[in-house]
């Protein structure tokens, strides 16, 4: 038997431009280089903005950081005439109406968009929420003066009558002047519930179907499909939503100026008059007479930085456990 | 219920299995009794004047091309099409002897229970996909669930693989495991029927190897139907074949008959694979 040949023929060399090099600036032109600069700067952008802000934080907090230490967060006397500076209370005030506001805004965010994107006719839910998108428009300003002009004098008729029946426990008690945390914390859940209503909305409509009818050939009701497939499915996008209104929360600062009474002291009683941290800065920056004064109010920012990382953290930290315990794929 | 003469059923409701010496076996009481039935979405029209029977504890499957209806039927067994806007259904679905629609759709959904065709199990552990269903019951005690998460996961031929990792996420075994997840998920409630919509369609073959030999094992404890694209599965696990083509169900069968000598020149066709 022959042994069959195994012939390789030759192959011509053909260029096809393959074998050439494209120069720099050819490569610029097709596009792929070009994304990736300009995302890349981006996202160097974002670490230079915070690492400049924390920088210029710290530098012109020094002159407060070194007389009063640790001690200028827990210190609750404010004294720009006799030079002593304690954050406590506009911490104190900050963290209360922040969660506070939270505490309201969640029940009515989460059974808005839960009435929006389930229940709601789909004309009826577009035409709602182009409303409430609305509202997340608004300026904190105009939040403030309803505060003043609408919701202040509503509680003045009804708060008397909650303290009659409730006032014996400490968070109720006390004389109450219209401006206190909890009228702060009220024009807040006002002013979130806009982002918790709207993300939680588009998170709930983007659960899948097959989600939900399996859910409903085990025989659930409508109320059981939402409660125990849709909420628990979207429930990572529920929790961005609260994170943004938190931090909207402990941000904000000219509405809550308008309404908390602006009086530095730590009180139990959520209807006496308070100061938030950005309120502060706002109303007594462009006053503050003497560096130390100055580097006071700048170190009130580092730590109003500090308490949003903190808070964020916090809330990653919840979703990581809550994803080990009902594991999310 | 008394057995039924299936050729008195076929009469009564015209129903085309061939009659013949062999077809006057006893079936078991109808699971479904079909008449009459017309399925709209809005204007168009899915299903023309269905007629059928679907015999308790056996295996009928429904094959046909794309858009002919049979999982628009499927889903109107356990009344999946209410809720999708503009739907309309007239003629008659009995369960049994009761009438389809007289029952509150949430209790007819636990009986009739069904699969999809794209595993969707819960974020959940594994264990609480099975004991999803259980828990909407209020009826079933607690200490039961772990027993009849486990059955329901033996019956789906699932638990020797997963018996190690029932807390851990349903979304990281394979889509195999998925598929009979659902299955079991399904199960536990105890349904008298299962419906499948091509269970299989996206899975490979020894998957669907292994959900074939399941539901040979669970077809004494419920009455299956099963729409499939796939005519070789139809042929091995169904007893009973229709063919549906443009909402029309132009044969219904024994599986052997369909498959070897079918009536009906358009159910030669498309088993042949000549359809155009």
């Amino acid at each position: 038997m022959a042994k069959a040949a195994l012939v390789i023929p030759e192959i011509p060399f053909q260029s096809r431009g393959l074998d050439r090099k494209q120069t720099w600036w050819e490569r610029l032109r097709k596009g792929d280089e070009v994304v990736h600069l300009i995302t890349l700067a981006g996202g160097w952008s974002i670490l230079v903005i915070t690492a400049l802000l924390v920088q210029h934080l710290w530098v012109y907090s020094r002159l407060s950081r070194h007389a009063f230490g640790w001690h200028f967060l827990v210190d609750s006397t404010w004294d720009p005439v006799n030079g002593v500076f304690g954050a406590w209370p506009f911490v104190y005030g900050t963290v209360v109406t922040s969660l506070l506001a939270l505490a309201i805004s969640i029940p009515i965010g989460l059974g808005s968009a839960i009435f929006l994107a389930e229940l709601a006719p789909r004309k009826l839910s577009n035409a709602l929420t182009f409303l409430i998108e609305l509202l997340a428009a608004v300026p904190s300003v105009i939040y403030g003066l309803i505060g003043i002009f609408l919701l202040i004098p509503v509680l003045f008729t009804v708060v008397p009558y909650f303290q009659k029946y409730f006032g014996w426990i400490p968070v109720f008690n006390g004389t109450f002047y219209g401006v206190s945390y909890f009228s702060a914390s009220i024009v807040l859940s006002i002013m979130v519930v806009p982002f918790i209503i709207s993300i939680s909305r588009e998170v709930l409509i983007a659960v899948p179907v097959s989600q939900r009818e399996a859910m409903m050939a085990l025989g659930a009701t409508k109320w059981d499909v939402t409660w125990r497939a849709v909420v628990p499915y979207a429930r990572q996008g529920i929790m961005g939503s609260i994170f943004l209104s938190l931090a909207r929360a402990l941000g904000e600062t000219m509405a809550v100026t308008m309404v908390i009474g602006n009086v530095a002291q730590v009180s139990t009683s959520l209807m006496a008059p308070g100061y938030t941290i950005a309120a502060v800065i706002a109303n007594e920056f462009t006053e503050a007479t003497g560096d130390l004064y100055l580097h006071a109010l700048i170190e009130l920012g580092l730590v109003l930085f500090a308490v949003t990382m903190i808070f964020n953290a916090l809330a990653r930290l919840l979703m990581l456990t809550m994803k080990g315990h009902e594991v999310v794929g | 219920m008394k057995p039924f003469d299936l050729r008195q059923l076929s009469k009564a409701h015209e129903v085309r299995f061939s009659v013949d010496a062999e077809t006057e076996e006893k079936l078991p009481w109808p699971q479904f009794t079909v008449a009459d039935l017309n399925f709209f979405y809005g204007a168009h029209q899915a299903l023309k004047g269905i007629n059928l029977i679907v015999p308790n504890k056996r295996v009928m499957a429904f094959i046909g091309p794309s858009g002919c209806g049979k999982t628009t039927l499927l889903r109107t067994f356990n009344r999946m099409n209410e809720i999708i806007p503009g739907t309309r259904v007239e003629g008659s679905i009995r369960l049994g002897d009761k009438d389809l629609f007289s029952f509150p759709a949430t209790t007819l959904r636990r009986v009739v229970g069904m699969v999809f065709q794209k595993p969707s199990p819960f974020p959940k552990s594994i264990f609480d996909n099975v004991a999803y269903g259980l828990r909407l019951d209020p009826a079933i005690r607690r200490s039961e669930i772990a027993d009849k998460v486990e059955q329901s996961l033996r019956r789906a031929a699932l638990w020797d693989e997963v018996k190690d990792k029932l807390h851990q996420s349903a979304n990281g075994i394979s889509g195999g495991q998925q598929q009979r997840l659902c299955i079991a998920r399904a199960l536990a409630v105890e349904p008298e029927v299962l419906l499948l919509d091509e269970p299989c369609s996206a899975l490979d073959p020894l998957s669907t190897a292994k959900i074939e030999d399941l539901l040979f094992e669970i077809k004494d404890l419920c009455t299956i139907v099963i729409v499939t694209h796939n005519m070789l599965q139809a042929a091995r696990v169904a007893d009973y074949v229709g063919f549906f083509l443009n909402g029309e169900l132009i044969e219904l069968n024994r599986a052997k008959q369909i498959f070897q000598n079918p009536e009906m020149q358009q159910t030669q066709d498309y088993i042949t694979g000549r359809f155009g």
